[in-house]
């Protein structure tokens, strides 16, 4: 599985760059559009004008990953929110969605019909690492912004290369730091047995964690790998209880994680503390497993919960509810991943009001120039910052609780660029 | 725990994921008893009858009342898609006609994804959480009830086979079409009624799993390779095979997973393909699975 997803990853780069030669040629019969003077001249005006910009979002409507598509829903609700309210900056957003099936080449495709045939401003945004990973060397070439896209993998923010791509949410590594520094304080001698995906973003979260409890009397003293392909972790999860340890870190998207969940709930003799991480920490997980198995289960995140009454009278919140009702009345808004597509907008929107050039170049440098960018629906203490050697927009998240039928928020956010220093390679 | 308990604790654990393997294993050899083709389809073709019982329960329907409808739908769905899929294929070279479930596979994936989206239902457990302890090792309920379940199944099949004249019949059209046809068999209606039974059986399979799996649309593609694995080392064409086969490919697999380091968890999904090579070298048949014999 992983090889094929490593092998489609190859085509696409390769379908790229010839996509890319293609494309300069036909530049050289068709002057793009520039700005015209002051200290923006020559920067790159395509898919933005005084009254409009348009952008172009990949996601999965279809396929295996389709649950995340919804995400565009979100966003989308957002932009007609902002239009209606007379747009950014003057400027009304048009948001053209596309549908990639989770497949990198089909995104490399889907990519390309944006840049060539919509002009849009900017890709805003590609889902999923795979999808991420195939068209950043082409949109790279076109100069083209690929801000806030939607994967955790820390190499959006290590990697120097791309300067036009640009993470959004914690990277894997920020998340595995926050249950390290929780184990280090709350269980200094604790004894972690690790169930992993064994794929990039298993590895990144499991290697961030063994780096991060790294001299501290935190062991990590079990590890067990699945392949998306294996029916079940059952045998996994009976070989890590072996370790006796006293904490689970469960690393796994949603089936295995509802399947690790239920056999940590058979099995009565073992009973460690069970993290589980962000991706597998929705009610989709939880519920089929039963909330009554899943009581005390720790996990984290760095956004609000539509379907936590605790936000009910937060002004973003009801801004957030009130919109959705407005402009996607079919969607539901206590779905957290239409909520994320909100709050990922609005910090785009963010990043367009402070651009000094109303051109690509002014977006490429906005959304590495953030500081201490609020945003409506993130959690209090969370907050947008990018710089000079910080390419990381989230590093901040707070730990929380399963109780009853929902998660509830404890402890302080924990900023994890302040606690271990910032994340390089 | 001692090292002996530990040991067994990890058999119990084989023989609930062979428990899995075997129950799908079983509507393998059941079409191919009665077809003498390898459904490649077979787990997808469960995963969306599972989904027609999801279906059911969700919109108010008690699960032993869904259960029987559920079956009774699998039985008709099995036979239509002999009907309109397969049987326009029907005397093409087995090659085509295992493309064509191949087709069928990812077809049936996509309409459930389509239909009822990737995440994971929440499916009603047919057994009691908990199990018993014996001796230190603890068997949960759900492993006995699918051991249980499985066993009746495969002696229900074992007796259609051997004990009934539609055993006989199917056996013909299996060995030889054009004779069993020449000799009055309705060879169309055996090849039907052959869907259709392994459609349930595979219902049957994909309801037992679906709590301990979890359904998605995706839920029994990983279960297909262990139960081909299953099949081929019990015999395609013997119930008590597959079933000995799925618990041996079981308990191997979390063995070895276990205890030997070299493979570990990343390689142990090798260990269904490497029983599918040692058996077709050694043993093409199987272990219960009688030799194709052709006639000079």
């Amino acid at each position: 599985m992983h090889k094929t997803t490593a092998l489609r990853a190859a085509a696409a780069a390769t379908a790229a760059l010839l996509t890319a030669t293609a494309c300069s040629t036909q530049r050289g019969q068709d002057a793009p559009d520039t700005a015209a003077g002051g200290a923006c001249k020559g920067q790159h005006t395509t898919g933005i004008t005084d009254d409009t910009i348009e952008l172009g979002g990949i996601y999965p409507l279809s396929g295996p990953a389709s649950a995340y598509g919804t995400i565009s829903k979100g966003v989308a609700a957002y932009f007609e929110y902002v239009n209606d309210k007379g747009g950014i900056d003057g400027r009304k957003v048009r948001f053209i969605v596309r549908d990639d099936g989770y497949q990198p080449p089909k995104a490399v495709e889907e990519a390309r019909r944006l840049v060539e045939q919509e002009k849009v401003f900017a890709v805003f945004q590609t889902l999923g690492t795979p999808s991420t990973a195939a068209v950043w060397d082409y949109l790279d070439k076109q100069k083209v912004p690929q801000p806030f896209v939607a994967t955790g993998a820390s190499v959006w923010g290590t990697d120097d290369k791309h300067p036009w791509t640009i993470g959004w949410q914690p990277n894997y590594v920020a998340e595995a730091r926050v249950y390290a520094k929780y184990l280090t304080d709350a269980k200094p001698k604790a004894r972690v047995a690790v169930l992993y995906q064994n794929d990039d973003f298993g590895k990144d979260l499991l290697g961030g964690f063994e780096k991060a409890v790294a001299g501290s009397g935190v062991k990590v003293v079990a590890k067990e790998s699945y392949e998306v392909t294996d029916p079940s972790v059952s045998a996994q999860m009976a070989s890590l209880s072996r370790s006796k340890a006293d904490v689970l870190l469960d690393v796994t998207t949603p089936k295995f994680g509802s399947q690790a969940l239920a056999a940590d709930a058979r099995n009565t003799k073992w009973n460690p503390l069970h993290i589980v991480n962000n991706v597998a920490s929705s009610a989709a997980v939880l519920k089929p497993v039963g909330f009554e198995h899943v009581q005390g289960v720790v996990s984290a995140t760095y956004f609000k919960d539509p379907a936590d009454p605790h936000w009910a009278d937060d002004p973003a919140m009801k801004t957030y509810l009130k919109a959705m009702h407005e402009h996607a009345p079919d969607t539901d808004p206590a779905n957290q991943f239409n909520a994320y597509g909100w709050a990922v907008a609005a910090s785009l929107h963010r990043a367009l009001d402070s651009m000094k050039c109303p051109t690509r170049e002014g977006l490429r440098d906005a959304v590495r120039n953030l500081k201490d960018v609020k945003v409506g629906l993130l959690l209090p203490g969370v907050t947008l910052s990018t710089g000079h050697g910080d390419a990381f927009p989230i590093e901040t998240m707070q730990l929380m609780r399963f109780k009853g039928e929902r998660w509830q928020l404890f402890g302080k956010p924990v900023d994890t660029r302040k606690e271990f220093g910032p994340l390089t390679n | 725990m001692s090292a002996v308990t530990d040991l067994l604790q990890q058999v119990v654990e084989g023989l609930g994921s062979g428990a899995v393997y075997a129950s799908l294993a079983l509507a393998l050899v059941l079409i191919h008893r009665f077809t003498g083709i390898v459904n490649f389809a077979q787990g997808e073709l469960a995963m969306l009858s599972t989904y027609v019982a999801w279906q059911l329960v969700a919109s108010g329907m008690p699960f032993w009342l869904a259960l029987p409808v559920t079956l009774a739908v699998s039985f008709a769905g099995g036979m239509l898609v002999e009907r309109i899929v397969i049987r326009p294929v029907q005397g093409a070279p087995e090659l085509t006609v295992v493309i064509v479930t191949v087709g069928l596979f990812i077809f049936v994936n996509a309409l459930a994804g389509l239909i009822w989206s990737f995440t994971v239902k929440d499916f009603p457990r047919q057994f009691p959480d908990g199990g018993l302890d014996l001796a230190g090792v603890r068997v949960d309920w759900s492993t006995l009830g699918i051991l249980g379940v499985v066993a009746v199944v495969m002696g229900l099949l074992y007796l259609l086979f051997q004990h009934t004249s539609s055993g006989l019949v199917m056996r013909a059209v299996a060995c030889n079409p054009s004779s069993a046809r020449l000799s009055g068999i309705r060879v169309g209606r055996v090849l039907m009624l052959g869907w259709g039974l392994a459609a349930t059986v595979g219902a049957v399979s994909g309801v037992l799993v679906a709590p301990v799996l979890f359904l998605e649309p995706n839920m029994m593609g990983g279960v297909l390779i262990y139960a081909f694995a299953a099949a081929t080392l019990g015999g395609f064409d013997s119930p008590v095979g597959a079933v000995v086969g799925g618990l041996i490919v079981g308990v191997a697999e979390t063995l070895t997973g276990a205890y030997v380091d070299v493979i570990g968890a990343d390689l142990k999904v090798g260990v269904p393909l490497m029983i599918i090579l040692a058996v077709l070298l050694v043993r093409p048949q199987g272990l219960f699975g009688r030799a194709a014999v052709v006639r000079a």
